[in-house]
């Protein structure tokens, strides 16, 4: 190890050789030929690593070399971009908020058929024995006309159960959402958004009724807070999604909104 | 027993309410209409209107708002002031505004949608005489439209890039349209068709353009434009050149407007609004204060100096006889229009920024008249009403604020926008305000109820621009949903 920086001092203080420069250029330009000569010679690992840094090199000169390349040519006209701002919105750094509205007539008649192109066409159908569990009541247990609902539900706010007697679906306090994660396919964001109603359950027109939420159901939910608008300026707040997850075994609701 | 007493004592005083009250008319510059009048207690605004055209003796009748100290006279005096409180004594200032003999009736529904542009609508603009509109759009094109048939008229493809500005030089003759490359063009309306070589030296895109007042040059020959490259530019149109170049900013200029005093004002996102002579474009003073990006500026005179010489009129005849003038007697026409809102020539100018306020500013001083805060977000845009009584803003926030031009307190908001206002515009006459809005609506405001007016529905997406024809008609607008729409009574 060198103690104090000797070399230098002595350069400051006596200079370099007189031919220093020559003997540099020299140097220089025999440095190509000697790291091919290298580069011939070279075996194994050693030519492995020795190559591959090279080639890097090379290429790392190939980019310089075009980039002055391109400094030379004039520019071509930048291509017209969509999406036209104000010049009060230019640098503003908004992002390219997909077209929100929707046509309202469109959904409406969608409604009606009940009909909706949504992201998962087919859903595995949900069998009866699968969603409901036979309860068996009675002094002795011989009754079985009693249900428990064994996936998540949708109850709505005023619900109130039954006496026990009468009530023949129980569906579980522990199964019960209210809020699901919904993603704007085009803004693609996801909002905590709370549940408004089941809309659709493709399984069975009484899973819709009694608010069961399997994957593939479409669901309304509340997007208020998105501050979406329809053409006549209203917010919208309903807007239907579907559940893209098992509910059940995730214990949350995931859904796409259906834009 | 005292207290008794002056229990009594205060009955009677009430009950002595007298029913005649000294009071005096005074105008909003201090000048008396004429010497103090007892008037009934109940008298009534119809009233007072009368007996103010009398005092002043009004050829024609002249409509006008009336104001004890801050509060308007709605119905009758003693409705507005508390009498047993105001000492009767004393004479009773009222001050009396007049309002614009002409009225502009609210528009209430569209005419026509007229499509034709490829892209996203970014502005648009009446020229002067309120015979054309022009509009530029994403799709590189300036489109200008014919008003009696509500049809396009001539496309004007020379930009390479999305025109983000348009404005008519004051007499109606030019058109300057800017790109987001910094290129600004100029086009003859009549034809439609490019005057001239394109004017290009920013670097960046353009942010306002500004024409020189008619009643300084009748020629329109000076252009200013501001740019986000920190530059503004003095252009001769004519010659096709640049005159020189203004680089006082360190940041994007934002918005340039050109006084009636051979002053240029620009605002900036360096945070500072600047003022600059026209001729040579030496600074003349910067108005500090804003603690960040600076959104826009209006001018006390700026609709005096937009339509020039040209007088809102109701006839067809009557405007054609305006352009039909030699340029001599519209600059005359001019020059009385500026000297009748600008006396003094000292403008006061408006600033609003991303901190949520605005300043307002007079040219002869640096300090600001007023701070005026409220907005709760980003305020995009700002006009003075053509009578220069009243400062609308539009702001982030989804609301519209009213405020008052002189001292810049703060009278009115408009809520009723569900998503970002944008911009808005004024009727010639004053009284009405219309907004357009990310919800895709466009609403009337009334300045006189502070109440809306009328909500136009219509618009399938943003609204980016609108105007209010000059002379009062129609109002258009346009924006993200390429479609031109014209509204009417």
């Amino acid at each position: 190890m060198p103690q104090n920086e000797y070399m230098e001092r002595h350069r400051k203080l006596y200079g370099r050789r007189l031919d220093y420069e020559e003997r540099k250029r020299k140097k220089e330009a025999r440095l190509p030929k000697e790291r091919a000569r290298k580069a011939r010679k070279l075996r194994g690992i050693k030519a492995k690593l020795f190559n591959k840094e090279r080639r890097n090199e090379k290429i790392q000169i190939k980019k310089k070399i075009q980039a002055h390349e391109e400094k030379k040519v004039k520019k071509q006209d930048e291509k017209v971009e969509d999406g036209a701002l104000p010049h009060y919105l230019l640098d503003r750094g908004i992002q390219s908020s997909a077209k929100v509205l929707s046509n309202m007539i469109k959904q409406k008649r969608k409604e009606k058929a009940g009909k909706w192109d949504v992201p998962i066409p087919k859903v595995r159908a949900q069998s009866d024995a699968e969603v409901f569990k036979v309860l068996r009541t009675g002094k002795t247990k011989r009754k079985a006309w009693k249900r428990m609902v064994t996936k998540v539900t949708f109850v709505g706010e005023n619900f109130t159960r039954k006496p026990p007697k009468f009530e023949r679906f129980i569906r579980p306090m522990a199964l019960r959402m209210k809020k699901a994660h919904v993603t704007h396919p085009e803004l693609k964001a996801t909002f905590h958004l709370p549940i408004i109603g089941v809309k659709k359950n493709p399984s069975s027109p009484m899973f819709t009724s009694l608010g069961v939420i399997t994957k593939g159901t479409v669901i309304e939910v509340n997007i208020s807070e998105l501050g979406l608008v329809t053409q006549t300026g209203k917010v919208v707040w309903g807007k239907y999604a579907q559940v893209t997850n098992n509910p059940e075994n995730d214990g949350v609701i995931n859904a796409i909104l259906l834009v | 027993m005292f207290a008794k007493k002056q229990k009594i004592e205060n009955e009677a005083e009430i009950k002595v309410t007298p029913h005649t009250l000294q009071a005096r008319l005074i105008s909003d510059t201090g000048e008396e209409a004429g010497p103090p009048i007892d008037l009934p207690a109940g008298i009534t605004t119809q009233q007072l209107g009368l007996i103010c055209n009398a005092l002043l003796k009004n050829e024609e009748a002249t409509p006008y708002l009336f104001f004890v100290g801050e509060d308007e006279i709605k119905k009758s005096l003693e409705e507005t002031l508390d009498l047993s409180t105001v000492d009767t004594e004393n004479v009773i200032d009222i001050v009396y505004q007049p309002q614009a003999v002409f009225k502009v009736r609210p528009v209430t529904r569209c005419t026509s949608s007229m499509p034709g542009h490829a892209e996203a609508i970014v502005s648009l603009h009446f020229s002067p005489d309120g015979r054309h509109l022009a509009s530029g759009s994403g799709d590189t094109t300036v489109r200008l439209w014919d008003l009696n048939t509500e049809t396009p008229h001539y496309t004007c493809s020379g930009h390479k890039q999305w025109v983000l500005c348009v404005a008519w030089s004051p007499d109606g003759k030019r058109l300057a349209s800017a790109c987001k490359a910094g290129n600004i063009i100029i086009w003859d309306p009549e034809t439609g068709k490019q005057v001239g070589r394109n004017l290009s030296g920013h670097k960046k895109h353009i942010n306002g353009l500004a024409w020189e007042p008619y009643h300084l040059n009748p020629e329109c020959r000076r252009l200013a434009s501001a740019s986000s490259d920190g530059d503004c530019r003095v252009w001769d149109v004519k010659l096709g050149q640049c005159l020189f170049n203004i680089a006082g900013h360190t940041n994007a200029v934002t918005a340039v407007r050109w006084g009636g005093t051979g002053l240029i004002y620009t605002s900036s996102k360096d945070r500072s609004v600047k003022m600059w002579r026209a001729a040579d474009g030496i600074l003349c003073r910067t108005f500090s204060g804003h603690a960040h990006w600076v959104n826009n500026i209006a001018l006390s005179t700026d609709y005096v100096l937009r339509t020039g010489p040209f007088q809102p009129v109701n006839t067809r005849q009557e405007a054609q006889a305006q352009v039909d003038q030699n340029s001599e007697d519209m600059r005359a026409a001019a020059l009385k229009r500026y000297q009748a809102v600008c006396p003094d020539e000292v403008e006061s100018l408006v600033s609003c920024s991303d901190d949520n306020t605005l300043y307002l500013w007079r040219n002869n001083a640096n300090k600001c008249v007023q701070r005026m805060t409220g907005h709760q977000n980003v305020v995009n845009d700002v006009k003075y009403s053509p009578d220069v009584k009243l400062i609308a803003s539009a702001s982030f926030d989804k609301s519209v604020r009213l405020w008052r031009a002189h001292d810049g307190q703060f009278i009115a908001t408009f809520r009723g926008h569900v998503q970002a206002v944008y911009t808005l515009a004024w009727s010639a006459d004053s009284r009405l305000i219309v907004s357009g809005s990310k919800d895709s609506t466009l609403k009337v405001w009334s300045v006189q109820t502070k109440k809306l007016a009328q909500e136009l529905p219509g618009h399938a997406d943003e609204v980016f621009g609108v105007d209010w024809a000059p002379d009062g008609s129609r109002v258009a607008s346009a924006g993200k949903d390429k479609v031109i729409k014209l509204w009417a009574h």
